[in-house]
């Protein structure tokens, strides 16, 4: 791999309109508007071939006008035919975008064929040529167009954001609560819808408009995922756009050559070590992650499964009539709780580590330490059978299955009001002996 | 008639000349003359006729499967599952170049795209059901994330020496004017396994449209259907891809279902509106382009559909935007007029020249314009219109002098709608509870949409009040009293 000042550039671009799109991308996200990004980017081409025809030049100026203005037509037209026909959002946006997107391709193909606005250029971008085309800036020297355009745009989008933080916050979450605080929700919308029609603009040229959308929606989804706060995930936002932008130049001149090919597209990379992020997010988010989800799950079922053998050895224990005089083998417990053997396995290893359960001739029994916790668990299970009977009015033989749900959640404190509201009872509906929860219960009970 | 059928007869034999000589760098409209409007309408050419059908097909397949997943609110899954496929496409190209073979054989192509898309929507679904993120996000980054994936290996594909790879970027913009029979035919295929699907599973289908729990606890495979309704999707699409390129079958699959939405509220019917608007569109749009140079095919058939779907917006009998305005400027008419009848009623109780029990008499009993507009907030040219188009309706004299008065007719209206008035405010009054200086606003608003039976009721409830009056007094003092 060989790094010019050419890749340095294309970097610098393409880090540039990342998170320019990224900033604004947050409230689309938030606002469930993400499809936005995508209609404004597609519709934007007859605004471009327009002004392209009207002025007859390439020039930025004219270019981004134009397709800012139908940017904003765009969200215009979807709330006009949403509210005017009562036709579903998503299904007036696609009506719009894909008509806007036709009509676009018709005024290219029929006036400006001739020359060089490729439809093509505008889906894929050429960040590649970015370098090539500069202007000389007093102070930095030799810079390229785009890089200006879009450090331009990135100033745009930071003091709208900054300015606005409060309003777009506000109206992202609850609109009505912003109408209502005196904030015109209206204008919030259509002036984010702005801008996201000028940085769609702004970085078709580089990235093109399909990685536009990327840039729009990946960055702050990814964030969304990853924390709870809106500043949090704004700034997380913006890092995963800058990663996405070195790492998607770094991987598209160094991926294909693995395979023995030329270097790739680098907005094509952009786009899918974005993706590539935002599958990492997905799995291994620390609180929403698919990932941690399913450790907390595993965890928990591993301590109902401990919570059922201490209760199924003290049960044991009141039918065989002593202390440490039955138990039983690890196949037996297992089949009894009805769990894989991993999570069988890793419960019993838990409790022997703990000290709760002993093994003595290949036959689990209860320590003294494991036997306090078990009489907690088998009070809680009986208290709240008799509770359910009492006081629900449940029958008898109903009461077994809710109260085994109950008792993993149920401290001491909470089975002392359940003993207090069942008026203190010795046994049972089913007439099984309520193991005291204090001493002075176990001298009262004897 | 006779006549008719002789020109096109002499139409259809005379070879267009004209057809062929045209310059490939015209970029004047070049509107096309009678006798090639007629060769592309009869479908003389083999190129026409066999774009022309796949383009109808295609409009009717995209259609039928788009109304349900439009009712379904998953119009944009067509979007998403389009630019999915891209990756496949591209795919496919490398792997099949790689072993040694044709690199644009078609069906190897076309699998690529289908496992590409199935891919997809895998994602769509885990990022919506393992992930806190709805619905328009997962489709999003599906989108951006395969369609950068596909850019990406275009990428690699144009710089590869072995196989071509010209023509690869048609599936995106379509290649609709150099269809082939075998697409046409392909085409044909896919419509028929949609249209044969959808009519043996109609009734399922529209249970998973309009309550998918319901369906679901019913017993119905509801997955299953699920999993079939987006492999027709699936299906449509990559065979559309073809014919009109991968964004503007997006529009395809949307745009007829959401007119025929205007059209009808009947399931069945709506469905065949879709069709039909999808297959005209395909038609006409197909046509136009065959007939004018230099237009793209795919986008033109796009442009037709829109234009379908404006004039269904506007003139959709069910939801059309005339219709409802139509209904709204009739009920506002309506409430004017009792409103206005109202107001003379009231008036004439005021200067107490009512006739008692509503009998002859009330002809020269008239009342002033000035003590009119007092009676409500109306602006003169209002209260003129409004007497205008009462004395048309016969309910309204004018008596000379500024002054109008009912006529026989007017009166009873009048006599009715004061009644309902009244009913519905001592109704208020005497069962909601709400003070009589309350009343007026409320009543004003229901007076219009009372109906006769509700009349009836009312009158039962407040029979022991005022039995044997046809309007009972007013329970407040009148706006403009004594005046």
């Amino acid at each position: 791999m060989s790094w010019t000042m050419i890749d340095t550039w294309i970097v610098v671009a393409g880090v540039l309109s990342a998170v320019s799109c990224a900033l604004v991308g947050n409230y689309l996200v938030l606002r469930r508007m993400s499809m936005m990004g995508d209609a404004i980017s597609h519709a934007v081409l007859p605004g471009l071939a327009v002004a392209f025809l009207l002025t007859n030049s390439r020039g930025s100026a004219a270019m981004f006008v134009g397709a800012a203005v139908v940017g904003v037509l765009t969200a215009v037209l979807t709330q006009w035919i949403h509210g005017l026909g009562r036709v579903d959002s998503s299904a007036s946006m696609g009506v719009v975008f894909t008509v806007l997107f036709a009509l676009g391709l018709i005024l290219i193909v029929r006036g400006a064929d001739s020359v060089d606005l490729d439809p093509g250029c505008v889906l894929y971008g050429a960040i590649e040529l970015v370098p090539l085309d500069t202007v000389d800036l007093w102070v930095a020297g030799e810079v390229p167009r785009a890089v200006v355009t879009l450090a331009g745009m990135f100033v745009v989008d930071t003091l709208f954001v900054m300015f606005f933080y409060k309003e777009l916050k506000i109206s992202a979450f609850d609109g009505q609560l912003a109408t209502t605080l005196g904030i015109n929700a209206k204008v919030m919308h259509y002036g984010l819808m702005t801008l996201v029609a000028a940085t769609s603009v702004a970085a078709f040229e580089s990235v093109g408009s399909i990685l536009v959308i990327a840039m729009l929606i990946v960055p702050g989804a990814a964030a969304s995922l990853l924390t709870d706060r809106l500043g949090v995930m704004v700034a997380f936002s913006l890092l995963i756009a800058v990663l996405c932008a070195v790492l998607g130049h770094v991987a598209a001149i160094t991926v294909p050559v693995w395979f023995g090919y030329p270097a790739t597209n680098t907005a094509g990379m952009m786009a899918v070590v974005a993706g590539v992020i935002f599958a990492g997010a997905a799995v291994g988010a620390p609180r929403h992650g698919a990932l941690s989800k399913a450790i907390h799950r595993a965890v928990l079922s591993v301590r109902i499964a401990q919570e059922d053998i201490l209760g199924m050895l003290y049960r044991l224990e009141e039918l065989g009539g002593g202390r440490g005089s039955s138990g039983a083998v690890a196949g037996v417990l297992r089949r009894a709780l009805g769990v894989g053997p991993i999570v069988a396995g890793l419960a019993v290893w838990r409790l022997t580590r703990t000290g709760q359960v002993q093994r003595t001739d290949g036959r689990y029994v209860l320590t003294g330490a494991g036997r306090a916790d078990a009489q907690g668990l088998v009070r809680a299970h009986r208290l709240w059978e008799t509770y359910l009977v009492k006081h629900l009015n449940l029958r008898a033989d109903h009461v077994h299955e809710p109260a085994t749900r109950l008792e993993h959640i149920t401290d001491s404190a909470m089975q002392e009001r359940l003993s207090d509201r069942t008026g203190r009872p010795r046994l049972d509906p089913q007439g099984k002996r309520i193991p005291p929860g204090s001493p002075e219960d176990d001298a009262d009970g004897r | 008639m006779r006549l008719w059928f002789a020109v096109v007869v002499w139409l259809w034999v005379l070879p267009g000349s004209a057809w062929a000589a045209r310059s490939l760098t015209d970029s004047t409209v070049g509107w096309p003359g009678a006798d090639q409007l007629v060769r592309v309408l009869t479908l003389r050419d083999y190129n026409t006729r066999v774009v022309v059908i796949g383009t109808t097909l295609l409009g009717v397949a995209s259609g039928v499967i788009g109304t349900f997943m439009l009712l379904r609110k998953r119009a944009l899954v067509g979007d998403a599952l389009s630019h999915a496929t891209l990756p496949g496409i591209a795919g496919a190209f490398i792997v099949m170049v790689h072993w040694g073979g044709d690199g644009k054989f078609l069906p190897g192509l076309l699998a690529g795209a289908v496992v590409s898309s199935v891919l997809g929507i895998g994602c769509i679904l885990a990022i919506r059901n393992f992930t806190r993120l709805k619905e328009d996000v997962a489709l999003g980054v599906v989108l951006s994330v395969f369609f950068g994936c596909g850019v990406s290996l275009l990428g690699v594909i144009q710089s590869m020496r072995q196989g071509n790879a010209a023509g690869l970027e048609s599936f995106i913009y379509g290649k609709t004017a150099s269809m082939l029979a075998s697409d046409a035919w392909m085409i044909g295929g896919a419509a028929g396994v949609v249209a044969v699907t959808c009519a043996l599973l109609f009734k399922e289908f529209s249970l998973l449209c309009f309550d998918e729990g319901f369906a679901a606890s019913r017993g119905w495979p509801a997955i299953g259907l699920d999993v079939a309704m987006t492999g027709l999707v699936v299906a449509v699409t990559v065979i559309g891809l073809q014919a009109v390129g991968l964004i503007l079958i997006i529009a395809l699959l949307i745009i007829p279902p959401a007119a025929a939405r205007f059209w009808t509220d009947h399931l069945l019917s709506m469905v065949c509106v879709s069709a039909g608007i999808g297959g005209a569109s395909g038609l006409v749009g197909a046509g136009l382009s065959a007939l004018v140079p230099r237009l793209p095919a795919g986008a033109v058939i796009v442009m037709v559909a829109a234009v379908l779907f404006v004039l269904s917006l506007v003139l959709g009998p069910s939801r059309g935007v005339l219709v409802r305005v139509m209904g709204h400027r009739r009920l506002g008419r309506k409430i004017g007029r009792q409103h206005l009848m109202r107001a003379m009623y009231e008036r004439m109780e005021t200067l107490g020249s009512v006739p008692a029990g509503g009998g002859s008499g009330a002809e020269n009993r008239s009342v002033s314009w000035d003590g009119l507009l007092g009676a409500r907030s109306w602006s003169p040219q209002a209260l003129g219109r409004l007497l205008k188009s009462g004395g048309r309706a016969g309910l309204i004299r004018e008596a000379g002098g500024d002054r109008y008065c009912l006529t026989q007719a007017g009166l009873i209206e009048a006599t009715r709608v004061m009644r309902n008035h009244r009913l519905w405010e001592l109704f208020l009054i005497t069962r909601a509870d709400i003070a009589p200086s309350h009343v007026d606003r409320d009543a004003d608003q229901i007076e219009h949409v009372l109906g006769h039976s509700m009349v009836e009721e009312l009158e039962l409830l407040l029979r022991d009040r005022y039995p044997q009056l046809v309007v009972p007094p007013s329970p407040h003092t009148l706006n403009g009293g004594g005046a």
